[in-house]
């Protein structure tokens, strides 16, 4: 081979390359000075091929996808050696030019399809809207092209589903007519930012499986996600970002394999999941020193703290909760995994008193509890504490740290205003954070703060049992980490017992003694956590299980 | 969407807002022209002078005079205070009534709460000058009956933001979360729900001030209100109307006034409702 012939394979490859993107900057100007979110991200993507960007909150993934769908924004300021769609130069194109490019040459899928449908317009007319803004004429072509693209992206019943308005459809249903209308008119390049992210893992598989067919047929995508084994499961190369920066770049076997940079090793090791069972996810040492809070008076290991019995509970004629049994132990963990609307949210409510069964009957500590009248139960609440998925609505948002903790600490406990100040002090330490967070608004911290702000109102009156319902769902992988070991630890400390809640059965696997598989208001499979994982009896949990992205 | 908002809020925030600056000093002036009017004003507001009678505003008489050539500048510094305490009275006639009213309504039992949110909805469905006329018919002109029928005027619609208010707070997730601390019922009520289904207010007690004034105005200027020689706004534009060709700026001015002060209130109290929401 010549060198002539050399230079011109190179120059055919790069030619080739569906997407080119050399030294991207992009910054946001704030109080006259430029603050920049993406430093110099440079990577190719080739035809037909993945590149996942990964990365936490703020890593700057969201705003690189947002760029190269020409979509950054006032106020934005980009600059880049080169952007390129094939051999079209997209670095200096205005809004005008975009709109031609995006749709036809570049799709753009959004996480949350709910906010980018038009929640006034049938799906089907959203896809043939994309398709009469770029040239299709018959109306009746438009409309058997937008039913045929359904149908390729598996969603059932096409003809009838076009017909149906976003709030309509599920939220599988809505994101595959997203992909469908980001596909319409053969893009080269489709940017998936977050594609898969609050769907159920059954569904996360479908559409999962519709990119990766979108892929087989000659598309190139450029996938955003933070979750790891999404990534795994199409991406071809993999850019790790971190602060703004790629730290690791690679084909995606090699960067999730044998990952070299220190950030991508924290990452993937933080990841919880059946072989993180019983370990500390994050690299710190136990922060929390003991602190030698008002224990709840054990008596002994074994002793049964929660019992739920055949408990039932309609909503509207509709069974959430049908004939739910399990009890939790002292000191113990049980997970109860399911999919949305698999009834596990009402359970848990059910078990805190907060929603009453139709049928059945709780008990807590061996008393009445669901049974019994509000203003009984109200003595017994203390002994049960909860933490939501989303802290911040939990917080009254008046309020500061000190105040919330303060408020949370019972009256009985007979404290003089410089001991509840103390102990607030006392239970911010128990979670890891500085004294000083007692005078801040809950507002003001980030979101990992405010899930130990909420934690440390649950210990605040020393329970024997907490419920913990999606608690480490809506944070960051490196930050869920931190949570679960905190969990853990208090756990010890404590002798607490868990009542923890998930869809993720990564996390389930990671916290959980014993599981509870709910789909459709009932346990379809109870047992000892690795048994479930590794030998899943009931078809439901085997698709459940068989559903789960490979893991890392 | 989420980059251009940011992107749009970085840019609002770091420029100085002209409308709140406007409405800032327009507020200052006000109090201060209700507080010491004889400082603000040049002439004293009743000072005669027959031979520079409805003369047009010049630089000795910024506002022009009046028929009898007292300054008009002077008389609306002077009627000032009278018009804020009549449109202080009725904002807070209209906000005391309307958090007892929709407190109950949300709040009370199964009969109360039907009965007081009817009771609302009723009044609600008057037009308030209508009802505002139909009070002082019933009580007889005067300063004290123009706060008292501008104030139950305009409760109602505050009564049914109060309540919705209170709705929103009793299903908030700090709620439960005291319920499920163990806390009883007085306790949220006292420590979670009113207050945050109060604190909204302090914005509408801003505008609720300007659409008193405007509302208070109106019955003035319909002969309802205070009467001559009182220099309240109101009063200043029904005087005015007798000349409205010869001298349109008797009418002209207290009514800019009038918007003005609206204005203000209105823009500072929404200024306060965005930055509760944002929650600064």
């Amino acid at each position: 081979m010549t060198i002539v012939e050399l230079q011109q394979e190179t120059d055919a490859r790069r030619a080739s390359a569906a997407l080119t993107v050399r030294n991207l900057w992009v910054g946001f100007a704030r109080d006259g000075r430029t603050r920049d979110v993406v430093k110099g991200v440079s990577f190719a993507l080739e035809p037909g091929r993945c590149v996942a960007i990964v990365g936490e909150s703020g890593s700057g993934k969201s705003v690189t996808a947002r760029t190269l769908a020409g979509l950054t924004g006032q106020g934005a300021h980009v600059h880049a050696d080169e952007i390129a769609l094939g051999d079209r130069d997209l670095a200096a194109l205005g809004e005008r030019e975009w709109r031609g490019i995006r749709g036809r040459r570049i799709g753009f899928i959004q996480q949350d399809a709910l906010v980018s449908l038009d929640p006034l317009r049938p799906v089907g007319r959203e896809i043939e809207e994309a398709l009469r803004l770029h040239g299709w004429r018959s109306r009746s072509a438009r409309r058997r092209k937008a039913i045929d693209l359904l149908d390729a992206v598996g969603v059932p019943e096409p003809a009838r589903r076009a017909t149906q308005r976003p709030h309509e459809l599920s939220g599988g249903l809505r994101q595959r007519a997203l992909i469908a209308s980001a596909i319409a008119l053969d893009p080269e390049v489709v940017i998936a930012d977050e594609p898969t992210t609050a769907l159920d893992v059954t569904v996360q598989a479908q559409v999962l499986a519709q990119l990766e067919a979108t892929k087989a047929r000659g598309t190139s995508i450029l996938l955003i996600s933070h979750d790891l084994s999404v990534v795994a499961q199409i991406a071809d190369e993999i850019l790790v970002m971190s602060g703004g920066e790629i730290v690791e770049q690679g084909p995606a076997r090699e960067v999730l394999g044998s990952p070299q940079h220190p950030y991508t090793q924290r990452l993937i090791d933080a990841v919880p999941g059946s072989r993180t069972r019983g370990e500390r996810l994050a690299p710190q040492d136990r922060a929390t020193p003991n602190l030698h809070l008002p224990r709840p008076e054990s008596v002994g290991r074994d002793d049964v703290v929660l019992e739920v019995r055949d408990v039932s509970k309609r909503f509207a004629g509709a069974l959430a909760v049908d004939g739910v049994s399990f009890t939790l132990r002292r000191g113990e963990t049980l997970g109860i995994v399911g999919e949305s609307g698999s009834g596990k949210s009402t359970t848990a409510r059910i078990a805190l008193a907060l929603e009453t069964a139709d049928e059945g009957d709780v008990r807590l500590l061996g008393t009445a509890w669901s049974g019994a009248a509000e203003r009984d139960r109200r003595a017994l609440r203390p002994r049960i504490g909860v933490v939501y998925q989303d802290p911040l609505s939990s917080f009254d948002p008046r309020w500061s740290v000190g105040r919330i903790l303060a408020d949370a600490i019972p009256a009985h406990a007979g404290l003089a205003r410089a001991e509840r100040e103390q102990r607030v002090i006392d239970l911010l330490a128990q979670v890891a954070l500085p004294a000083e967070t007692r005078v801040r608004l809950p507002l003001r911290l980030s979101g990992g703060q405010r899930q130990r702000v909420a934690i440390a109102r649950a210990l605040a009156t020393s329970p024997d049992v907490i419920v913990l319902d999606e608690a480490v769902s809506a944070l960051d992988v490196s930050v869920q980490a931190q949570i679960l070991d905190l969990l853990a630890d208090l756990q010890d400390e404590y002798g607490l017992s868990y009542l923890f809640i998930s869809h993720d059965l990564g996390v389930i696997h990671h916290v959980s003694d014993r599981v509870l598989v709910m789909t459709g208001g009932r346990i379809v499979e109870e047992g000892d956590a690795d048994r479930i994982f590794r030998t899943p009896e009931h078809p439901y949990t085997r698709e459940l299980i068989g559903a789960l992205p490979t893991p890392v | 969407m989420t980059v251009i908002d940011a992107a749009r809020a970085v840019t609002s925030r770091s420029r100085l807002d002209p409308a709140l600056v406007a409405s800032t000093i327009a507020a200052v002036l006000f109090l201060a022209a209700a507080a010491v009017p004889g400082v603000l004003a040049p002439y004293p507001p009743t000072a005669l002078a027959l031979d520079s009678a409805l003369e047009a505003p010049s630089l000795a008489h910024p506002f022009g005079t009046d028929q009898i050539g007292r300054d008009l500048l002077s008389r609306v510094v002077f009627g000032t205070r009278e018009s804020l305490l009549i449109g202080f009275g009725a904002a807070g006639i209209a906000l005391v009534a309307a958090i007892v009213l929709g407190s109950l309504a949300a709040l009370g039992g199964r009969i109360v709460s039907a009965v007081v949110g009817r009771l609302i909805e009723v009044v609600f469905a008057f037009p308030i000058l209508l009802l505002a006329l139909l009070l002082v018919s019933i009580l007889g002109p005067s300063a004290w009956t123009q706060v008292v029928a501008v104030g139950v005027s305009t409760a109602p619609g505050y009564a049914r933001m109060v309540r919705g208010q209170i709705l929103s707070a009793k299903n908030a997730g700090y709620v439960e979360a005291a319920r499920a601390l163990g806390h009883g019922p007085w306790r949220i009520l006292r420590n979670h729900v009113l207050p945050n289904a109060i604190r909204p207010l302090v914005a509408v007690f801003a505008m609720a001030l300007g659409q008193s004034i405007v509302w208070a105005s109106g019955l003035s200027f319909l002969g309802l209100g205070v009467a001559p020689p009182s220099s309240e706004w109101g009063a200043l534009l029904d005087a005015g109307r007798a000349f409205i060709l010869q001298a349109p700026w008797l009418t002209f001015i207290p009514g800019l006034i009038i918007v003005v002060f609206a204005l203000a209130a209105t823009t500072i109290g929404t200024r306060i409702q965005r930055s509760l929401e944002k929650g600064e």
